[in-house]
């Protein structure tokens, strides 16, 4: 049982990170400048090489001989394990950049906190991620402060997209059995205060922005972590997997 | 005004020791985003350990159509060159 709890917690971390690459990688090749084109590719390629981690992993703990492939390519969407902000569609760049910063601010602390948990391969992964989600944020902060606080209309379009994500933020707090048990065995470390530090995190970079935050208590939307997912996800699984799928076992 | 970024020039030391060295360029409208987009565009592959960002505007370069009187009255004078020194063999990396 204690495994089964293990293989969801690391799924759900696999997978968000693998969900919003494949986002991000909808960008190349798209995004408004040469320079924001290839950092939104750097920053996809740093999130899938955490997921292949988090997923081998996953995959070792399941011990069903499956492979980071196969949880990625050939699950169904019911199966994924992935926050709903992840999947929320590209937008204007104002959505994509403030999905980010949402994403960011989250994944930040968590890793810090998952750096000092009692599985040391979870503790490596998380301290290898850690110094490249430092710079993500970094710079999905440093946009936002940009965009908010730019022209009238990249203000508003930046807090149209900050009101309309904001109630797919609550589920990166939520905690159930699997989170519970996680902490128990202190997998998590220590990352109680995780709400409150990204809260503090949001409201700096928006007061910066001239952005205003939205209200903490609003409602909010939950499902991905249970699999429960918007009907985007199916969208996205069906051009991310479609290879593996009309070509089962293909290489390289 | 222009609606274009400006554009930066980006000079990389790629290890301690080394002189920085013009790697390229990028737009961006101010010197820390000219600093992350250099960062993404140039150190990709592990290539640096410092970064300088300056704009091109800045650069004061010499003219192609000067290349007559600024170098060649150099190309005459072989006697600028330390090589008529006779060096010992066991001098080496002179």
């Amino acid at each position: 049982m204690a495994a089964n709890e293990k293989f969801d917690y690391l799924l759900r971390l696999g997978d968000s990170t693998l969900i919003l690459s494949q986002r991000l990688a909808e960008w190349c090749g798209r995004a408004p400048a040469l320079e924001e084109d290839i950092a939104l590719a750097n920053v996809a390629l740093d999130l899938i090489g955490q997921a292949r981690l988090w997923l081998a992993c996953a995959a070792e703990v399941e011990g069903e001989g499956r492979t980071e492939d196969q949880l990625a390519f050939l699950r169904d969407a019911h199966d994924f394990r992935n926050l709903l902000l992840v999947e929320q569609p590209n937008g204007n760049y104002a959505d994509t950049i403030v999905r980010q910063f949402f994403f960011d601010a989250w994944q930040y602390p968590l890793l810090q906190a998952l750096t000092a948990s009692s599985d040391q391969r979870i503790a490596g992964i998380a301290a290898k991620a850690v110094k490249e989600v430092a710079y993500h944020l970094r710079r999905s902060g440093d946009l936002v402060i940009r965009m908010g606080d730019g022209t009238a209309e990249s203000h508003d379009k930046t807090q149209a997209a900050a009101d309309k994500l904001w109630m797919y933020t609550g589920e990166m707090f939520e905690r159930d059995g699997v989170d519970e048990a996680m902490a128990a065995q202190g997998v998590t470390g220590n990352a109680g205060a995780l709400r409150e530090t990204w809260l503090a995190h949001v409201r700096e970079v928006f007061a910066g922005a001239t952005l205003i935050v939205p209200a903490p208590d609003a409602w909010m939307q939950t499902g991905g972590r249970r699999g429960r997912h918007t009907e985007n996800l199916g969208y996205i699984l069906a051009e991310m997997q479609f290879l593996q799928r009309a070509y089962p076992g293909a290489q390289w | 005004m222009s609606k274009e970024w400006p554009l930066w020039e980006v000079f990389i030391r790629s290890q301690h020791g080394l002189a920085h060295k013009h790697v390229g360029s990028v737009h961006a409208p101010d010197g820390e985003m000219a600093m992350n987009n250099a960062r993404d565009v140039y150190t990709r592959r592990n290539e640096g350990v410092s970064i300088w960002v300056v704009k091109a505007a800045d650069i004061t370069a010499s003219s192609p159509g000067d290349k007559g009187p600024l170098f060649e009255p150099a190309n005459s004078k072989v006697y600028r060159h330390p090589t008529f020194f006779p060096m010992p063999e066991e001098v080496k990396n002179l």
